[in-house]
């Protein structure tokens, strides 16, 4: 086990290396610097020099490049321009906020996700599989945003239930949690409903309905643990997804998390912020991803590692 | 051989009946194929349909809640947010087909090529896969348009390259499997090239796939767009796009919802339209495939 999660593990050396050229070509070679954020329009050219090199930005590219990367191995990941402090302890502060919001939206999900899929599977063609599979249809066909929007209006402002901002109580998280995790369980709870329709086909669910056994033994210990395995899967296919729409959930909701942080960082072109906070986030969905594949070979006695 | 060419000649016509019989005997995919339609006349004949100029101002009348005259209300300037909503199904339509067909294009392309040749090019193209996939998409392009700038182009461009490594991990599943099959060993063995294999071949035999994940890929491009919009990265002012009115709608949530709430409904029927007819495709196409997503 150990040798198959340090293959997993080098494995994601080269994509993280492919994803810091990604974003670091995306953000330098586009036009406008952040020179201009800092020294403003009215500014003479020896000034606006020097502010360049000083951040190092006169230099070619592919230097700039090598500097970024050789100090990202001695776990250095720059200094916003902005806020004058490492890049790391910003991002370090913004990150468990996301995470929190990523995970109970995770949760939320596969919690409803789950047991609705399986239901509309096992009743197939009934009036439970058309109500939950057209909720889904509809939540599938809604922007997360507008549907936070949504949720805001009715249950914020309207009923003041909840708060509209923030993220010092669990209240503050009601209501973006409920935003990102319906919407994702409706995604969800289609393709567990699909791989346990797959399952129930299969011949040994017939041998085990032949022998007697009640149907939610069937359901339970011979269906649903042979679906796991594409759930998983899944599992490792959302986190992406979880993540992205979190962040946009902090701009809808005023969190301040590694989203909103990024997305400030983006029209302030603080690049070494942006480049911090979408590298950490591509390690969180990879880490993620890799947890998936433990669990699949943990549960899946046929995987040899 | 004029035998022959005549019976697959009437399979070929029965196969065609078929096909559309059991496709519009869904009555989902019917409804699906009337809304779409709509939304499309309306893209095309907005300045006939639109009550009023989608940039007329009309203070007076600010705010207003829906009603005879403006059956959606009004914004903050006054303008007629069904005219903004008929308007900006142009954007989002544009959006979702060009978006589309280059990512289509690009996906098939590399997907091919990774999956027939196979060694260093298959893990050369994997790795993009991998990488683009890896990459929470939404930050991904948010990053790219504040980058490039905002307009339609750019905004296509964006949606493309985050969307192509979809078909390409399909297309390059389905030539590693159909490249083992015998008609492509007697196409090689009558000296056919490998380019003409992938094109005349390997491709018309994965075209369901694809054409069922771009039918369900333009709603997702739909909602992309929009996101975008609505993060104020879409298509700059005053040309309206359906996230970029729920994005100025956001501020007078409390006193005006209709400005937040018209885009968003007209864009919920679209987006389900779409996967309503992706869906009856794909069950039409290759019912095999209705059990895997």
């Amino acid at each position: 086990m150990a040798k198959y999660i340090l293959k997993k593990l080098l494995f994601m050396v080269p994509i993280i290396i492919g994803s810091t050229i990604i974003i670091f070509s995306i953000l330098h070679l586009s036009p406008g610097s952040p020179v201009d954020m800092i020294a403003g329009p009215n500014i003479t050219p020896e000034v606006y020099e020097n502010i360049r090199r000083s951040l190092g930005l006169d230099k070619p590219l592919v230097t700039q490049y090598f500097i970024f990367f050789g100090k990202l191995l001695r776990g250095d990941l720059g200094t916003s321009i902005l806020q004058q402090r490492p890049v790391l302890d910003i991002v370090l502060e913004r990150l468990p906020i996301t995470l929190k919001l990523g995970f109970l939206s995770l949760l939320f999900s596969f919690s409803i996700a789950i047991p609705a899929g399986i239901i509309a599977a096992v009743k197939r063609n009934t009036a439970a599989d058309y109500l939950s599979m057209s909720f889904s249809l509809l939540g599938i066909s809604m922007p997360t945003f507008w549907f936070g929007l949504i949720l805001l209006y009715f249950f914020a402002y309207k009923l003041g239930w909840f708060p509209t901002s923030g993220y010092q109580t669990w209240r503050h998280f009601v209501l973006p949690v409920a935003t990102v995790g319906l919407t994702d369980a409706a995604v969800t709870a289609r393709m567990v409903r699909s791989s346990m329709l797959e399952v129930i086909r299969q011949d040994y669910i017939r041998t085990a309905r032949a022998k007697g056994l009640r149907e939610s033994i069937v359901i339970v210990k011979h269906a649903f643990k042979n679906a796991l395995l594409p759930i998983i899967t899944l599992f490792g296919m959302r986190i992406g997804w979880i993540f992205g729409g979190s962040a946009v959930m902090e701009i809808v909701y005023s969190i301040p998390g590694i989203g909103r942080l990024m997305v400030d960082a983006i029209y302030a072109r603080d690049y070494p912020i942006v480049q911090g906070s979408m590298l950490i986030l591509v390690i969180c969905i990879m880490l993620g991803n890799l947890l998936a594949d433990i669990l699949y070979a943990w549960v899946d006695p046929r995987i040899k590692y | 051989m004029e035998e022959y060419r005549e019976k697959t000649l009437v399979i070929d016509e029965q196969k065609k009946i078929t096909f559309w019989q059991t496709f519009f005997r869904n009555k989902a995919a019917i409804l699906a194929a009337i809304i779409i339609v709509i939304f499309l006349l309306c893209a095309i004949f907005a300045p006939l349909i639109a009550p009023f100029p989608y940039d007329e101002q009309n203070l007076p009348e600010m705010m207003q809640a829906p009603s005879a005259n403006h059956i959606f209300g009004t914004d903050e300037f006054g303008r007629d947010i069904f005219s903004r909503v008929i308007y900006g199904t142009r954007i989002s339509l544009q959006v979702g087909f060009f978006s589309v067909a280059i990512s289509v294009i690009i996906g098939t392309i590399l997907g091919a090529l990774a999956g027939y040749y196979g060694g260093i090019v298959d893990q050369i193209i994997s790795g993009f896969i991998d990488i683009v996939s890896s990459f929470p998409v939404s930050l991904l392009a948010i990053a790219v348009v504040a980058s490039l700038g905002r307009s339609l182009v750019n905004l296509i461009i964006v949606i493309s390259m985050i969307s192509w490594a979809g078909y390409a991990r399909i297309i390059r599943g389905q030539v590693l499997t159909l490249k083992e099959w015998d008609f492509v060993e007697a196409a090689r063995a009558l000296g056919a090239s490998n380019l003409r294999i992938i094109f005349k071949h390997v491709l018309p035999n994965a075209i369901a796939p694809i054409i069922v994940m771009s039918t369900l890929e333009i709603p997702k491009a739909i909602i992309v767009e929009s996101t975008l919009s609505f993060l104020g990265l879409g298509v700059p002012p005053p040309t309206p796009s359906w996230g970029s009115i729920m994005s100025a709608g956001r501020a007078y949530i409390m006193q005006a919802p209709w400005i937040t709430m018209s885009p968003g409904l007209a864009m919920m029927a679209i987006v389900f339209a779409f996967n309503l007819f992706g869906d009856a495709l794909r069950d039409t196409l290759d019912p095999r495939l209705n059990k895997q997503i």
